[in-house]
């Protein structure tokens, strides 16, 4: 079954990219709010004061509901590397499992174990273990996305191995992969960058309480002002400063790059030939289609990119078409005629990842990174001293920002994934040719398996992912114009509670739920 | 004990622990419709697992893990060969964990049945779906030498796939029961005893019938013992569900699928895929495993690491171990309002 002229392998890594990408919609919010929630619920621990009780429930009831969604989507993950691509996994067995296995045991029973005794714990544990459950929660979070970015980075740059007599890497040294620097500087770019999409959702949803409760001519001295007010502060703080680092570790990962996987950082920047200084590139226009990189043209700033790429202004960065001569001479011109690269076989090797994707989404994820700490920036100055912006264009303009981080966070890693094509594990270029493995995408899916099968998961899993964006959006959505009071209002008496908001439907509000909060 | 033996034990074990704990969730969730009349009932079912499932289905996460971690020639083979099947597992367990979630996320009628409908539908389905996998990689798959299914995308879908579906139900579903028998009261603990008395002798019998296969097939006079003491824990369980002792019942339930997998896989070692096309081409645990350097160290994280799992998921089970009932509860608790 040939259509849209894709074969299974073309059908599979749609499927791949699409349910990873989706699933890491969830993942930075898990970590970042997860985060935050957990500092909230710290406060409110040590302080006593209502505000942070009521953040913890409003923030933390969000969290939740994106949580299981996650959860949800990640089960697909640990399966769908024998599904779709069980050459991969028989290929990168000695190493690559082994962390999956050890996220699961370390990581993801942590997780769920004490997210499950946080959710049902209010009033049952006491109050200082109640937190340290959730703190237990989120550092679970934290560790399954540093074995996961080091089973990526793996891929990536694959360390502490030996080639075995079959050509599959044999595992010698699990130091050297769990401190792969590939994994540390990207793991460390991974949480922050969860940090900014937390941040951003915290100004975005709190500066719009803010203002309508402003129009709605409500007190700035109850509780509920202090609730969206300290949101949008510790939010627009938290922004900004995983924004700095973002660049920082960003840095440090761009020239890992260069020297790791020159192709994806030249194709990033659209520079054909090697350049000395090398100018970094601002805005690209020609045919990117042909994926010719002389097709491209680009409007430059002079010495910038010999900077990213080794910190001095005078360095020569190779361009795309030498390296890919270099890849081919060392690599193969072509892939082996073999059966294992199914149509493939005997075809020409494009050694260059498709350029529009990694030059554009380079730029999207800067770019997007950037919009967000503005926006923070924007936040923080318009709420300075107790003031309350009201202009219509900057608060809706922070609550559709929102979506900024998560799109940086999406496109930051199609640009690493896609950039490391035609590679599924890309060689180890520190180590002899002798010594490095290398594993095309193109021999990595499962052989016994047919167009239709993946076609049929394809459609039932973005069908199902796009019918649960909805509702969780919908779900968000309406509890976030509900505000704090309905989220928990009856749960903590004490507080006044105010009258529904204008835009609450009315739904009623079951006071038999015990916690609202749960079940 | 050599390292593969022993992570092949490992990996039974972790398939047991998963059966075990998430049985009675599955079950529990299966039998909403049947024990839960009103929804008062469903909401306490629901409240017995709540706190629970999510930390059960980190055990499969961790089986599958180790399996790719352990054997990657076994995953490699086995999941592929199933693809429809396991993509259908997939797609039960995830609109059942955001049904967990989402089903108490606002509060209208339709609503609340809606998302409870479809935790007993994901229920069902991933508990066939895992219980044909798991038949299908004991008692075998239509696989050539390189251990890539031949026959089609439904050719793995055997008689031991259906078989060792209806197991893992049967077994979930008076698991379930007695697990509800042991932790709610009212009508729902009555109906539960009930349902577990009339229905665990028929429940027991596909799983019976499996492990008395693999024995057959491959068995020892261990696995001959084991499954004796597996039909054993019926009779036992059956009686102390007579005599109202719903503690002792979950045990010797438990001790049935205890008993039932050691059979299974005890039996099927060192095969971790048997080939319906030749007895040549069945995987061993030697194709299949990773170094020893590298079961080495998944012994030691999982030599530290798993006692640990253990001692705070028990800890989670005694802090949630009180009896629930149907009534509305108000225990809305003291600590959480602020001086």
């Amino acid at each position: 079954m040939d259509v849209l002229g894709m074969d299974t392998l073309d059908i599979a890594r749609w499927q791949f990219g699409i349910t990873t990408v989706y699933h890491f919609l969830m993942v930075p919010l898990t970590i970042g709010l997860g985060i935050l929630v957990a500092v909230m619920h710290t406060m409110w621990v040590r302080t006593d004061k209502p505000e942070w009780l009521r953040m913890t429930r409003f923030w933390g009831r969000i969290y939740l509901i994106n949580f299981v969604l996650g959860v949800a989507t990640g089960l697909v993950q640990e399966f769908q590397f024998g599904l779709a691509w069980s050459e991969y996994s028989r290929f990168v067995g000695d190493v690559f499992g082994s962390l999956l296995a050890l996220e699961a045991l370390l990581a993801f029973f942590l997780e769920s174990t004490f997210l499950g005794l946080w959710i049902f714990g209010w009033g049952r544990i006491p109050k200082k273990v109640h937190l340290a459950a959730l703190w237990a929660a989120v550092i679970g979070s934290i560790v399954s996305a540093y074995f996961i970015i080091a089973a990526n980075s793996w891929m990536q740059h694959p360390v502490g191995v030996t080639v075995g007599e079959d050509g599959r890497p044999v595992h010698t040294d699990f130091l050297a992969v769990l401190t792969n620097n590939t994994a540390l500087a990207a793991f460390s770019h991974a949480v922050v960058a969860a940090l900014m999409v937390a941040g951003a959702l915290l100004v975005g949803i709190g500066l719009w309480h803010l203002r309508k409760r402003k129009l709605a001519g409500r007190s700035p001295e109850d509780v509920d002002h202090a609730v969206w007010r300290r949101s949008v502060r510790l939010g627009g703080w938290v922004s900004l400063a995983a924004f700095a680092l973002t660049a920082l570790t960003g840095d440090w990962q761009g020239k890992l790059m260069y020297e790791q996987q020159p192709l994806k950082m030249s194709s990033a920047e659209a520079l054909c030939e090697t350049e000395a200084p090398a100018s970094f590139s601002i805005f690209a226009f020609g045919k990117f289609g042909s994926n010719e990189c002389d097709d491209v043209h680009s409007i430059t700033v002079p010495y910038i990119l010999s900077y990213l790429a080794h910190g001095d202004f005078s360095t020569a960065v190779p361009g795309v078409n030498e390296l890919q001569e270099e890849y081919a001479a060392v690599y193969g011109e072509t892939y082996p005629d073999d059966p294992s690269f199914g149509a493939k076989a005997g075809e020409p090797i494009d050694y260059a990842p498709v350029l529009a994707v990694t030059y554009w989404n380079f730029r999207l994820m800067i770019g997007m990174g950037g919009l967000s700490a503005a926006v923070a920036a924007y936040a923080l100055w318009s709420t300075r001293r107790g003031r309350v912006p009201t202009s219509r264009i900057g608060v809706y303009g922070s609550l559709l920002a929102v979506g900024a981080p998560f799109v940086a966070n999406a496109s930051g890693w199609i640009f690493t994934e896609m950039g490391r094509q035609p590679f599924v594990v890309h060689p180890n270029p520190d180590v002899p040719v002798e010594d490095q493995v290398w594993f095309f995408t193109a021999q990595a899916v499962s052989p016994g398996i047919s167009a239709a099968e993946v076609w049929t998961s394809l459609i039932t899993l973005t069908v199902v992912y796009g019918v649960l964006a909805v509702v969780e959006l919908w779900l968000i959505g309406r509890f976030v114009r509900a505000g704090v009071t309905s989220g928990d209002g009856h749960a903590t008496p004490g507080f006044t509670p105010e009258p529904p908001d204008d835009e609450d439907d009315g739904a009623p509000r079951r006071d038999d739920d015990v916690l609202q909060f749960a079940y | 004990m050599d390292l593969q033996t022993l992570w092949f034990a490992a990996v039974a074990v972790l398939w047991t622990g998963f059966l075990l704990l998430e049985g009675f969730d599955f079950g529990v969730a299966a039998l909403l419709p049947v024990l839960g009349r009103k929804p008062a009932d469903r909401h306490v079912m629901l409240r017995s697992i709540g706190p629970l499932w999510d930390g059960n289905e980190v055990w499969l996460i961790t089986a599958v893990g180790a399996v790719f971690a352990a054997f990657p020639g076994w995953y490699a083979t086995w999941l592929p060969a199933l693809y429809l099947p396991f993509v259908l597992v997939l797609f039960g367990l995830i609109i059942r964990a955001v049904a967990f979630e989402w089903r108490h996320s606002h509060h209208t009628e339709p609503w609340d049945a809606t998302w409870t409908r479809i935790i007993t539908a994901g229920s069902l389905i991933a508990a066939l779906g895992i219980g044909a996998a798991l038949g299908a990689t004991t008692l075998g798959l239509p696989i050539d030498a390189d251990g890539t299914r031949v026959g089609g995308a439904f050719a793995g879908l055997s008689w031991a796939a259906l078989l060792g579906a209806v197991a893992v139900l049967g077994f979930s579903l008076v698991h379930g029961a007695l697990f509800l028998a042991l932790k709610v009261d009212g009508d729902v603990r009555l109906r539960a005893r009930a349902f577990a008395l009339r229905w665990s002798p028929v429940a027991a019998l596909p799983l019976l019938a499996w492990a008395g296969i693999t024995h057959l097939r491959y068995g020892t006079p261990i696995t001959g013992a084991l499954w004796l003491v597996a039909a054993l824990a019926v009779v036992v369980a059956w009686t102390r569900i007579r005599l109202d002792r719903e503690g002792s019942a979950f045990a010797a339930w438990a001790v049935l699928l205890v008993a039932s997998a050691a059979t299974i896989f005890g039996a099927a070692y060192p095969v971790v895929v048997p080939s319906t096309v030749d007895v040549a081409f069945d995987v061993t645990v030697a194709d299949a495993s990773v170094s020893d350097y590298t079961l080495m160290i998944m012994t030691w994280a999982a030599g530290i690491g798993l006692p640990v799992v253990l001692g705070y998921q028990t800890w989670t089970y005694w802090v949630f171990r009180k009896r629930l009932t149907a009534e509305p509860v108000q225990e809305e608790p003291a600590e959480v309002v602020p001086a």
